[in-house]
């Protein structure tokens, strides 16, 4: 299952096959990302925003995907959830690969426009 | 009502009357025969309304007449004049219509288009911004002009937005009254018994003189009272036969003097039981929205705020407190407030939003989460002139919060008694609790800095370009200049007002007040107009869904030559309402429909998309964009400066995340 795959190169360290298919996935995740309206709120990159998540940044380094999914699925507060019906498992995997792909920002040290 | 007419009027009149009587009733007539019957002059003789003039026509309608309205003396709106002019008003923002035209034609003629100038506008919801943009920043308000039933109607969502911005605007509509001499038509479906009725409840006074001394009484007490803390819209409705009669003796008229009335402080006994209880706090917590009217407002909020060493909120409805002192601890709003045991509220537009919270989630039978964001026994003190004028309809008086000192003032006015109160109320031995509270201060506002440089760097090279690259793109070529921040700046996360070291008065205006969209372009460039007087360079963050409202301003900007950098945030959507569809979508457990968008059906810009700078350069302004490689971004706004430094207005356009 290709869900699998992606945990196990997050847990274990990617071998050659699991990053293909986690590169995939990551491409179908980003395009589920945009349909799904997860931009909508947290920006294309995950990067999020005071007025729209609440800060909440899913990416780099997202939260363990059994938090992460649990949120999404049974979000009360100020996200609306997204059920089976309407996001399936495949897809949240898929945008969980996409937001695993996002590399860190440059450290703000090295961003002149961000120094004093 | 007096009403003299001269003969040529009448003709006029009667000229009109033709024309319009034929418009309802009679199907065009060929041009040749309808020219004929204008030429003879039969104002019986069927004509249809939009044909081409003869040259007796044209000069009916335009030339000089042959007796003179003025037979025996001189326009009576040349008076109007003279009493606008005695109170040094600097523009006058409107789109021209029949109904001041009197009033129009002295203004430039009679008063020169000096003080005030005219400013042609292409939409009146843009003239009412561009005066609520201007008050702003030059602390003096403008008069609009417009048509008084259709142009009011335009201008009445800008008025809603002043109303509950606080701000001063003297809006004047012309219309037509005595039925039994108005031109039918046109100008009778322009005219209304009461036109002020659809703004009165959202202006502070209105009136409509019928008389010339009326007129002089009624214009002075608008502009007073419209001056007065809380600073509010007013309306006079002006008739056009009051405009355009002769005036036979102007020696008999008078012009009021205006003498400001100063603004109400709050009552000492609660000034000092507020000052008791702030000196006796552990956690105390100044919070201030439309607060500070003029430089002295930050001022006093600096002292009160390092007397006590307390954290200040500052919400942003006007520019109340520096970013770059050690007390201003914005990004920590809600754990301050939770701990907090005395919260002094200034201006507040909002106090139950402030210390309660609430979650759009539906529960609570769809009417969400709602829950205080406060301990119960903090004390809440609250000094706001809002108490002073509040209306009934509409709602923007907001939740009602209960409050344990409440001060029916102007803050600003109050402050100073606020912070001698408090200095004799503090006790010297709590001065090492109080300055152990600034060290703790200082480390926090230091680390919500970092943090904050922090989530600005994440999704910096994105495309769509990130909000915070495009704010800080923008500082790097302005950061020398004296600027102005005249946009709002939520939409983009705030990234300006959070980034950026604002501690002058000017540095930002706040927002729209009513949130009516529409407001963001006009008010930039009204608040730029004002900036341009000082040599400041303005700088706007434009929303594109805001822009298409009335991109018109555009062309008043270029026209008029204000110099205002504007920015596209142009997120190519209304991205607010895309949030809003999902989340129902999302709540009512249903895939959102997209079509061949990227969010819900109805909310985006975009199939086709809009091109802003070929929009702007259609008008005459200097453009660049789209722009949707972030590293583009600095030589395009190189050039834009340039161009805004050497006086006039030009645009940028960025296709920007959403946020
Ligand atoms: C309408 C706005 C909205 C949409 C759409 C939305 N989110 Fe959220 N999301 C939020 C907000 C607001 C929060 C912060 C919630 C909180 O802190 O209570 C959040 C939080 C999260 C979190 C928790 C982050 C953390 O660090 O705690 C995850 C994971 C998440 N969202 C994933 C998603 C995914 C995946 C989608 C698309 C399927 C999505 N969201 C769509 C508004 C939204």
């Amino acid at each position: 299952m290709r869900m699998c795959v992606i945990i196990a190169g997050l847990v274990f360290g990617l071998n050659v096959g699991q990053e293909v298919a986690s590169a995939a996935s990551a491409e179908h995740g980003k395009t589920a990302f945009i349909q799904n309206g997860c931009w909508q709120c947290h920006g294309t990159m995950g990067q999020g925003s005071i007025m729209t998540s609440g800060g909440k940044r899913l990416a780099p380094d997202p939260l363990p995907w059994e938090t992460f999914s649990a949120f999404v699925r049974s979000s009360n507060r100020a996200m609306p959830p997204f059920s089976e019906k309407i996001l399936s498992d495949n897809d949240l995997a898929d945008i969980y690969a996409y937001l695993l792909s996002i590399p860190k920002p440059p450290d703000t040290a090295s961003i002149p426009l961000l120094k004093e | 009502m007096a009403r003299l007419l001269s003969r040529t009027r009448l003709n006029r009149r009667k000229f009109m009357a033709g024309v319009a009587l034929a418009g309802a009733s009679a199907a065009p007539l060929p041009t040749d025969a309808a020219n004929a019957a204008a030429s003879a002059g039969s104002p019986d003789a069927a004509r249809p309304s939009a044909l081409r003039p003869t040259a007796a026509v044209a000069a009916a309608e335009t030339g000089t007449p042959q007796a003179s309205v003025q037979a025996g003396g001189a326009p009576s709106s040349d008076f109007m004049v003279d009493v606008i002019k005695s109170l040094d008003i600097d523009y006058v923002p409107c789109n021209p219509a029949q109904s001041f035209r009197g009033l129009h034609e002295s203004l430039i003629d009679y008063g020169g288009n000096k003080k005030p100038e005219f400013l042609t506008c292409t939409h009146e919801e843009a003239s009412v911004a561009m005066a609520h943009g201007y008050f702003k920043i030059a602390g003096k308000p403008l008069l609009v002009l417009c048509h008084g039933t259709v142009g009011l109607q335009h201008a009445a969502m800008a008025i809603y937005n002043a109303w509950c911005d606080r701000v001063p605007v003297i809006v004047m509509g012309g219309t037509d009254l005595d039925a039994s001499k108005r031109p039918p038509g046109v100008p009778t479906f322009h005219s209304a018994q009461d036109i002020n009725a659809l703004v009165r409840d959202f202006t502070k006074w209105d009136d409509q003189p019928v008389s010339l001394q009326h007129f002089a009484q009624s214009f002075v007490r608008a502009y007073k009272l419209a001056m007065t803390p809380p600073h509010e819209p007013v309306m006079i409705a002006l008739d056009c036969g009051l405009q355009e009669q002769a005036l036979h003796d102007r020696s008999k008229l008078t012009i009021p003097r205006y003498v400001p009335t100063a603004p109400p402080q709050g009552d000492m006994n609660a000034v000092r039981e507020a000052a008791r209880l702030l000196a006796a706090a552990e956690r105390p917590v100044i919070i201030a929205d439309k607060y500070a009217r003029t430089a002295d407002g930050v001022k006093f909020l600096v002292q009160l705020a390092e007397a006590l060493q307390a954290p200040v909120i500052d919400q942003k409805g006007r520019m109340n407190f520096p970013n770059t002192h050690h007390l201003f601890q914005n990004g920590r709003a809600q754990a301050l407030l939770k701990e907090a045991d005395v919260i002094l509220g200034l201006e507040l537009a909002d106090y139950w939003g402030t210390v309660n919270g609430y979650i759009d989630n539906g529960e609570n039978d769809g009417a969400g989460l709602q829950e205080s964001h406060i301990k119960p026994s903090a004390k809440l003190i609250s000094i706001s002139s809002v108490t002073l004028n509040t209306k009934s309809n509409y709602q923007d008086f907001q939740r009602f919060q209960v409050v344990d000192v409440d001060m029916a003032g102007d803050a600003q006015a109050t402050l100073p008694a606020l912070i001698e109160a408090v200095k004799q109320a503090l006790p010297t031995n709590r001065t090492g609790n109080i300055e152990a509270r600034g060290a703790a201060m200082k480390k926090a506002w230091t680390d919500a800095r970092d943090r904050t440089r922090q989530a600005a760097s994440y999704a910096w090279d994105a495309s769509p370009i990130s909000t915070a690259r495009m704010a800080m793109e923008v500082y790097a070529q302005i950061k020398d200049l004296d600027w102005s921040s005249v946009g709002g700046d939520r939409q983009l996360s705030s990234w300006p007002s959070r980034l950026w070291p604002m501690d002058k008065h000017y540095h930002h205006i706040g927002g729209p007040g009513g949130y009516g969209i529409g407001y963001n372009a006009p008010a930039a460039v009204g608040a730029a107009l004002a900036n341009r007087a000082q040599g400041r360079f303005s700088i706007n963050f434009q929303p594109d869904g805001d822009m298409m409202f009335g991109p018109g301003v555009l062309w008043t900007a270029v026209k008029h030559q204000i110099p205002l950098l504007s920015v596209m945030h142009n997120n190519r959507g209304y991205h607010q309402e895309s949030m809003h569809v999902q989340r129902m979508s999302s709540r009512r457990n249903r895939v959102a429909s997209l079509g061949k968008d990227i969010a819900p059906v109805g909310t985006r810009l975009e199939n086709p998309t809009i091109d802003y700078a070929k929009l702007a350069s259609s008008m005459g302004m200097w453009s660049a964009g789209p722009i949707t490689d972030a590293n583009e971004l600095a030589p395009a706004l190189k050039k834009a400066v340039q161009v805004v430094k050497a006086g006039e207005p030009a645009m940028v356009d960025v296709v920007t995340q959403p946020r």
